[in-house]
This record gives C-alpha cells, structure tokens and sequence, in this order.
C-alpha cells in the first residue's frame, strides 16, 4: 500500500513525522492523483514515516472561502482542526498550494497551528539532508523547461526558490517564461474559477499563460499545483500541442530519477 | 506692502480651500468601519522608507521609475525654494536665503534647477507616453473622462511650475548680472545662469523685472492651485502614498481576513468553546439589533474598512495592477484599478450625503450601494492571484475589497454564480471540492 491513514498507523502504535495533505484535487482528480501516488512513492522510498488522513480529511475550504462563503469555510476548516488535533499532528506536507495556504496563513486563527510545507520544500529538505538520493543522469538532464510559478506558492507565500532549486537538481535547462516569480502570469483556476465557466471576454487565461510558455519553446512544461496542471493541459490542447509537450509536476520528475 | 498683503491673502484663501478639500477626504475615509491598525513598527517603518520614500515598487519597470524620480526629488528639494518664497511673500524681502547661506544657497537652487530639467524632461515624456504612444494601462475604459483629462491637467501643471522657476530664476540672474539694486548676486545657478541670459538678455530691466515677478507669482500661484486641486486628484498619491504605506498589511498576501464575527457562529453551532481570542475579535453579530439579520462583507463604503478607502483615495490611476490582471488581459471587464476608484467616487458620494444632513450614517440608505458601480461580473472573474496586490507600487490591495464583496453576495444576499452551489454543496455535505463516489483515499489502491 502506498500509504497508511493515521489511524491506521496509530493502531498499530506508531507516529507518523509528517502529514500528508492530499487535497481533493490530489484524491479525486485523476491527473492529480498521479502526482499523489508519485509523491508517496517518493516519501516511502525516502524511508518518511508519513500518514494520510483518509477519509476524515476534508476540503481546507480555500475555494469556499475564496467565492465568499465564510460559512462554509468557518465550517469545514473547523472540522478540520479538530481532526488534526486529535491525531496531535505537527508537520503537514501537501502538494497543493491552496490547501499549503489555507493550512499555513488562515488555521492558525482558528486554533490550528502546525508546520506545513509545500512538497516542494520537503523535497529538498530530504535531498539535503540525504534521505532522497537521486540516480545520475535520468530523462530531464539538459532538456528545456519552463516553469510556471502557481500564484499561492509564488506570490501568496513568497516560495520561488524551492521549486528552481528541484530543476537545479535535476539538471534541465531551465527558461523562465517572460512573467515569473513575483510576476507571474495566473493558470485561471484560482478564486474558485475552477468550478465556474469565464466571464464574457475574448480569451482562456489558460490559453494565455499557455502561449507564453511555447514562446519559450520548451520540451516540457513544469507546475506545482494541480490546478495549474489542469489548465496548462488544458491551454496546450487548446493550442494542439498536448500530445508534444507534456505537463509535469515536481514530484513526478523527482520520482523519474530514484 | 502691497506684495505682502496680496501673498498673505493668496495663500489665506488657498490654505482655507485645501483645508475645506483635505477635511473633506478625512472624513470620507472615515466612513469605513473603524479597524485598529498598528503593532511592528519597524516593517511598517521599512514600508513607509523603502516603498514609499524609496519608491522600491516603482523599479519594477525601470524606465517609467527613473522618470518619476526626477520629479519626486524635484518635488521634494523644491520645497526649499518654496519656503523661501513663503519667507520673501510675507516679509518682503528679496531671495531671503542668499545672505545667510552664501555658496550653499548656490548649491541649493543650482541643484533644484538640475532636478527641475529633468523634472520637466520626464514630465513631456509622460505626457507623450500617455497621449501619443498611448501606453495600453492610460486607454482602458474607466479611464474616460476626468480621469484622464486629471492626469494632464497634473502634468500641465508641472510644466507651469517649472516655467514659473526659470522665469524667477534666469530673471533675477539677468538683473543680478546687470547690477540692477535689490537683485543682489547669488553666485551661478547652474541652469539659470545661462538660460536667462539667453532667453531674456535682449530685454529692458523693467521688462525682465516683470518676468521675474510673474515667475514668482505664477510658481506659487501654481502651488497654491495644486495645494487645493490634491484632494480632488488622483495626485493625492503625493501625500497619501505614506500613511497608506504605514497602514498596509503585512500578513502574506495569501492570507484572507478572518470573519469572527462567524467563526464565533459555526464554534457555537459546532458545540464547540469560543477560541480565546485576539483583540478586537468577536461579539459582531450581537452588535446588531435583535431580529435584524446581520449583514456580512460589504456592498459598501459604509462596510469596508477604513483602510480600503485609504486605498482608493491614494491610488493615482496609474493601472499598474490592471496591466497585470489575469481577467483585465483576457478581455473579462474586472479591472482593480476600476474597483479601486469606484470605492472612492462612492465614498465621494455617501461622504456629500452625509456631509450635507440628507443622510445619517448609521441608517444610511440612499437606494444605492457600492453594487451599482461593481458589477457582479467584475467580481466574479477575479482568480484571486494577488497580481494587482504585487504590482501597485504604494501598497494598495484591491483584492481584499473583491472578496468582502463576494462575501456580501454570498453571505448577505445569497446570490453568487450558480455554478458555484455544487460546489458548496459537495464540500458542506461530502467533505469534498466535486462530488464523488468514490472513497477519498481510493487512490492508494
């Protein structure tokens, strides 16, 4: 099994060293569901004693609260923090950067206060501290990719280094698009556009973002989150592009190499 | 005399004008619910020095930022001639400065002239940037009408200024040179000392002698002009661009404003002890009158905080946020900037309501409400990337008044796109953002 609940791992009288926050999208999205896998894989052969929640996670609330129903966020992320309490969890790491908010900027004033890194960061922490030893060589060496900053890692949280720094690793030649970092350019799925149709206007933002991202002529495009994978594929089939260029998460191209 | 009595009547009139227009903000700003803003005073401090003072934010696209140095440091150093023109208006002396400071005083108005060129270079810049080259930011739609024929005036008015300094400045240089009484010399100005000379030198005294008079009268003419247009400018930024600095928060930007007030409701509704809370925080809903159902985000000035109406009377239009607005580039019709000044021309109007007695602000209800300005549309194509938050330069977040609005849709007038109710519904009763049958950990499997 790839990974254990927590309560499956406190039957049998252990602790686990960090939560894995799957997310909704992680758990039900089946192009999410990839990078979830892929990130279990990861953690178990880095020897990580980590649990998931299971079933008794909920959403974090982010797109609830984000389409202005504080009711409803107030609600599940008090669910939440109970849960997380009980299990007398500490550290959190998830692959979702608006779970990775929600969970750092917003639970603690509502009682739920704990570590929480995005996969990203934890990735390189198990890298330098040699917990994750990487395979030399693997598919990305020296192939062209660009990155795309999703904004509630970058601009939300200030975390632009920890993703580069994985590329750095994994030795691509990495060509940043022309709106990175601080200015990089949204996928469109945030503030709940996710689960709605666009306004009236005369483009995708997905399609945008997409455009920029082929200026830069890439083998492949690079995110961090799910929904930006799901509106970058989206852009790149928009354009006819999706069966060249594929979309990666971090995690899946740490996993090529191990 | 009869200068005196002229300049101290002048700048009475002025003085009472801008008082009247400054008190008029203030007070405005005041409509927004009271908030207590304050604590980590050193990052405040690092704000107000570095984005504020410093203009950190402007460097992000460097050529607009060099220009808009040159007149802020002409802006600021200038108010050393300014003083002495004070001094000179009601004393009726005569470059007042000049004796006492000797070289420095050179040095001084040499360097103020050096700024006040480039000054003037920059400003023809931006006034072709905006007019000829048609930067896109300047052309988009709410920009129609006074805010555009505002930003020119502004210019316009720095050209004025600046003409009003060369004719004092190379006049007096010209009289100075020729020995005229009561031009006493000043050393060499580093433009002036040959600009006058060039531009006025075939002229009579008393003719020079009245260009340098109308200079000096036209420069604080001019300042007093400016002085009382300020607080019906978008150049307000000049003055409100550091308080707003001071005032901005200093959360990440991820990080959304808590509600209390309905935290305290759900734990209540949970069976669950009130969290020990922070200052401030709590009791909302008991504020209300009983049997009033309380009223959630803000459809208006009169709910949001005073800080969102700090924002829109320091934003100066200049669309930075909006260039970079996912939704405003893919053609949707949100555009911050535009959220940004309808909360002003809305507190503009409740404020004269208010102001003039037709209305109250506790039972304030003159039938409309910030909604009729922004559009539920605009509302709802925000992806909430924070990209107008990184791009303005003074710190102004349009995005906190996009989502109080969403909440008043959602929370107070249960509206809000329907596509959005299953949504809401899956994570209320499955725990889950989509509706699925599956198990939540069926993945491992």
């Amino acid at each position: 099994m790839l990974a254990k609940t927590i309560a499956e791992l406190q039957a049998e009288g252990r602790t686990p060293e960090i939560l894995f926050w799957v997310g909704c999208a992680g758990s039900f999205d089946a192009r999410a569901q990839k990078v979830t896998r892929a990130l279990c894989e990861i953690l178990n052969h880095a020897g990580v004693e980590f649990a998931i929640l299971g079933n008794e996670e909920r959403c974090t609330g982010d797109p609830a609260r984000r389409a202005g129903n504080e009711f409803l966020f107030q609600m599940t992320a008090t669910m939440n923090i109970e849960t997380l309490n009980m299990y007398g969890v500490k550290k959190i790491v998830t692959a979702c950067p608006h779970c990775f908010n929600t969970l750092k900027n917003e639970y603690p004033e509502l009682g739920g206060h704990y570590e929480v890194v995005h996969h990203t960061q934890l990735l390189n922490e198990l890298i330098a501290n040699g917990k994750l030893k990487l395979k030399e060589g693997g598919d990305f060496k020296g192939r062209r990719i660009t990155y795309h900053d999703s904004c509630y890692l970058g601009r939300a949280n200030d975390v632009y280094e920890a993703p580069r720094a994985l590329l750095e690793t994994l030795d691509v030649d990495l060509v940043e698009m022309k709106r990175s970092r601080k200015n990089g350019l949204c996928c469109g799925a945030g503030g709940a556009q996710m689960w709605k149709e666009d306004e009236p206007g005369n483009k995708r933002i997905s399609t945008e973002r997409i455009e920029e991202a082929l200026e830069t002529n890439p083998t492949a495009v690079v995110a961090n989150c799910p929904f930006c994978l799901t509106m970058l594929q989206d852009g790149l089939k928009a354009k006819e592009k999706n069966e060249q260029i594929p979309v990666y998460d971090l995690s899946e191209m740490i996993l090529s190499r191990l | 005399m009869l200068q005196s009595f002229l300049f101290l009547l002048v700048a009475g009139a002025a003085s009472w004008f801008a008082w009247k227009g400054f008190s008029r903000v203030w007070r405005n700003i005041q409509l927004g619910k009271p908030e207590k803003i304050g604590g980590e005073k050193a990052q405040r401090w690092r704000n107000v020095l570095l984005v504020a003072m410093g203009q950190q934010k402007m460097f992000k696209n460097w050529l607009p930022a060099v220009l808009h140095l040159f007149i802020y440091v002409a802006f600021v150093i200038t108010q050393v001639e300014l003083l002495e023109i004070f001094v000179d208006g009601i004393f009726g002396t005569h470059r007042f400065f000049a004796t006492y400071l000797g070289g420095f005083y050179t040095f001084v108005i040499s360097s103020i002239e050096v700024l006040s060129v480039l000054a003037f270079v920059a400003t023809v810049i931006f006034l072709a940037r905006r007019n000829l080259l048609r930067v896109p930011r300047f052309w988009k739609p709410e920009m129609k009408g006074f805010p555009f024929r505002d930003a020119n005036l502004i210019l316009l008015g720095e050209i004025i200024l600046i003409t009003g300094i060369f004719c004092m400045n190379g006049g007096d240089k010209v009289l100075q040179i020729r020995g005229v009484e009561h031009y006493h010399l000043t050393g060499n100005f580093a433009v002036s000392t040959w600009l006058g000379p060039a531009l006025f030198g075939g002229l009579s005294d008393a003719t020079v002698m009245v260009i340098e008079r109308f200079g000096w009268w036209l420069h604080i003419f001019t300042v007093f002009g400016f002085l009382c247009y300020l607080p019906y400018s978008k150049h307000l930024h000049i003055i409100l661009a550091f308080p707003n600095t001071w005032y901005a928060r200093l959360t990440v930007k991820g990080h959304m404003e808590n509600m209390p007030e309905i935290q305290k409701e759900v734990r209540l509704m949970m069976g669950l002890p009130p969290l020990p809370s922070p200052e401030g925080v709590g009791g909302a809903p008991d504020e209300n009158a009983p049997g009033e159902l309380p009223e959630f985000g803000a459809n208006d000035v009169l709910s949001l905080s005073w800080l969102n109406i700090l924002q829109a009377y320091s934003c100066t239009e200049c669309g930075r946020c909006t260039a970079v607005c996912p939704a405003n580039i893919t053609g949707k019709k949100l555009s911050p900037r535009k959220v940004m000044m309808d909360v002003r021309d809305r507190a503009e109007e409740v404020g004269a309501q208010v102001a003039s007695g037709k209305q109250q602000v506790a039972s304030y209800d003159d039938g409309k409400s910030l909604f009729d300005r922004i559009t539920p549309e605009e509302l709802h194509a925000c992806t909430t990337c924070n990209a107008c938050v990184e791009a303005c330069p003074v710190l102004i977040n349009p995005l906190e008044i996009i989502l109080e609005m969403r909440r008043h849709e959602i929370l107070t007038q249960s509206a809000g796109p329907a596509e959005w109710l299953p949504m809401f519904n899956s994570i209320e009763n499955a725990g889950a953002a989509w509706a699925m049958s599956e198990a939540r950990e069926a993945w491992r499997d």
